[in-house]
């Protein structure tokens, strides 16, 4: 079943909303994508359209956040985090303050509109900020978690969103918590550490690893800061390599993390992930995942090369 | 106003400018000439103007007050201090390793908003601020004191945008127009031109006064406060270093070091003002 995540990223807002009269929304012109929509609709008070500036949109819902507010600041992944990136650290994470950034149609995911609208560093320049949390979820059902965990969280989140229809791995009884890595398929001989869209590819690498012989562990790793490296260690126990899995650029995002958590006590590793990179338009989301090397099939080469 | 109260306030900012350079200290750069310029403001805001209880911090209809030009908050301290938000001989240990009172404003500090020091986010969060307010039905007034060299960042056009689009007439941007930058004269570094006409063309209500004058000050910001529909400037003209003669009308003191025989000379202009 595939559930498209911008929808479920809305449906899950306005349900919070409707329960938490302190929730407010900013959108930067992009509304109707981000599905920050919701809020003009049914609660227009609570919805702040900022045209396109996300500069004063983030400090913005940093003065809002002061009055008691939970705002979450909507744009896309590339605005959302980059043109805005010192009014996120001088405005709202120095101060610790309880905003929410959601950025939106991440990574490949708007393959037609090219490179200036795809987003590699996201995970990079966000988790490299102190005291901010970062969650990158997999399926529509963990978009849906996150958004209630970002509520949840006082401070400040990034959630990381794609924009397009994807299978759906996990269902309501799923253990989701912040930091903690998930194993979503065992095996004893290589770990497929991923996070975000890659996490359903790396279910399908396994499957291609298993037909020639090979065991491999899927491991989901929906937070990529703060991670609780005890955890994740554990998770990775037994197995001869780990190969990490994202739709972002191999520096400073999940493969970084991951290499920074288990430093102590290495690995080996691969890391499969955009290679220094811009992006490029192109007719469909897939055939940008081949040409930028995210398929099963590199996944499942990179995983031989550690055995 | 009566001429007493007048007073009053006057002696309140001399009481500012004593703690600003008290917090300046000895063998510490601090900026001192921004905080003098805005000095006559902040006493304003605070002993006149301003809705505001030491006592009960976080009050939810307390007025705000964001000091944009982060840069100048040894005016800001100097206040907080005089109005008992923590002991004035924290001043002493401004900048200092593990102390409240940092380089630039930090929330940690009581009384202290928000954070700034980067310069041109602090209209924005007022913003956010009034747009809180007006949200919760609470009457505060939020109160931004930006510097003029401030105004080259992007960002406060963005939020002069904002803040018309939104109408909001619980914010007033107070322009601290000493004309003069780190490096240099604001006409010969980078010339904004007419502020008071930028704001005034984005739809803001604009008044211009002398800055050091308390009369014309505590005028302004009343009127300010009672305009609706749309938001508030005030174009403060003010002298750069105002107090200290050494100090004043140059861009030398505007993060500099003060000699022992310049901090007394500094206090006994400060007294004779």
């Amino acid at each position: 079943m595939l559930i498209n995540l911008r929808t479920a990223y809305g449906e899950e807002l306005l349900a919070l909303a409707k329960e938490n009269s302190r929730v407010v929304a900013l959108d930067a012109d992009l509304c109707g994508s981000t599905q920050s929509v919701v809020i003009e609709k049914n609660f227009p008070e609570r919805y702040f359209e900022m045209g396109i500036g996300e500069q004063n949109m983030i400090s913005v819902a940093a003065g809002l956040s002061l009055t008691g507010k939970i705002p979450f600041a909507h744009s896309f992944a590339v605005f959302a985090s980059g043109r805005p990136f010192d009014q996120i650290r001088q405005s709202v994470c120095l101060p610790k303050l309880n905003v929410k950034i959601v950025g939106s149609s991440c990574g490949l995911s708007d393959f037609g509109d090219g490179a200036t609208h795809q987003s590699f560093e996201d995970l990079a320049t966000m988790r490299v900020l102190p005291g901010m949390t970062v969650f990158c979820p997999a399926d529509a059902v963990e978009t849906k978690w996150a958004v209630r965990q970002a509520a949840a969280i006082d401070g400040p989140v990034y959630i990381r969103l794609n924009r397009n229809d994807l299978p759906v791995l996990f269902d309501e009884k799923t253990p989701f918590e912040t930091g903690k890595p998930l194993v979503v398929k065992e095996g004893s001989q290589v770990a497929l550490v991923a996070t975000g869209t890659m996490t359903a590819i790396a279910m399908e690498a396994a499957g291609l690893l298993e037909t020639k012989g090979i065991s491999a562990r899927v491991i989901h790793l929906g937070t990529i800061k703060p991670l609780d490296t005890a955890a994740l260690a554990k998770a990775v126990n037994g197995v001869r390599g780990i190969v990490t899995c994202e739709e972002h650029t191999i520096y400073g995002g999940l493969g970084s993390a991951v290499a920074e958590a288990l430093c102590a006590a290495p690995l080996p590793m691969r890391m499969v992930g955009i290679q220094d990179r811009y992006g490029q338009s192109a007719v469909c989301y897939d055939e940008l995942l081949v040409h930028y090397g995210l398929t099963k099939e590199n996944i499942a080469a990179a995983a031989e090369k550690l055995l | 106003m009566n001429p007493e109260r007048i007073a009053e306030l006057k002696e309140k900012a001399r009481a500012v400018r004593l703690g600003i350079i008290e917090a300046l200290g000895l063998e510490k750069r601090g900026h001192l000439g921004g905080s003098m310029s805005c000095a006559d403001i902040v006493a304003a805001l605070y002993f006149y103007k301003m809705r505001h209880d030491p006592k009960d911090r976080f009050m939810p209809d307390r007025d705000r007050f964001i000091m944009s030009k982060g840069h100048s908050v040894l005016a800001q301290y100097a206040a907080l201090a005089e109005a008992g938000y923590f002991p004035k001989e924290t001043l002493k240990k401004t900048k200092t390793l593990g102390c409240i009172l940092q380089g630039h404003p930090e929330r940690e500090t009581p009384g202290v908003e928000a954070n700034t020091g980067s310069l041109g986010q602090g209209l924005s969060i007022g913003i956010g601020m009034a747009l809180g307010g007006r949200l919760d039905g609470l009457g505060y007034h939020t109160w931004v004191i930006l510097g003029d060299g401030e105004l080259a960042e992007g960002q406060v056009w963005e939020a002069v945008t904002a803040a018309s689009a939104f109408k909001l007439d619980n914010l007033t941007a107070i322009v601290d127009m000493n004309g003069i930058q780190a490096v240099g004269k604001t006409c010969d570094r980078y010339d904004l031109g007419d502020i008071r006409g930028k704001f005034s063309a984005f739809g803001w209500k604009t008044f211009e006064i002398d800055g050091h004058d308390m009369t014309q000050i505590v005028r302004a910001l009343d009127e300010a406060s009672e305009v609706k529909g749309v938001p508030t400037a005030i174009i403060a003209r003010t002298v750069k270093g105002k107090g200290v003669s050494f100090a004043e009308n140059t861009h030398a003191y505007h993060n500099n070091l003060l000699t022992k025989e310049q901090q007394e000379q500094a206090v006994r202009e400060i007294l004779a003002m």
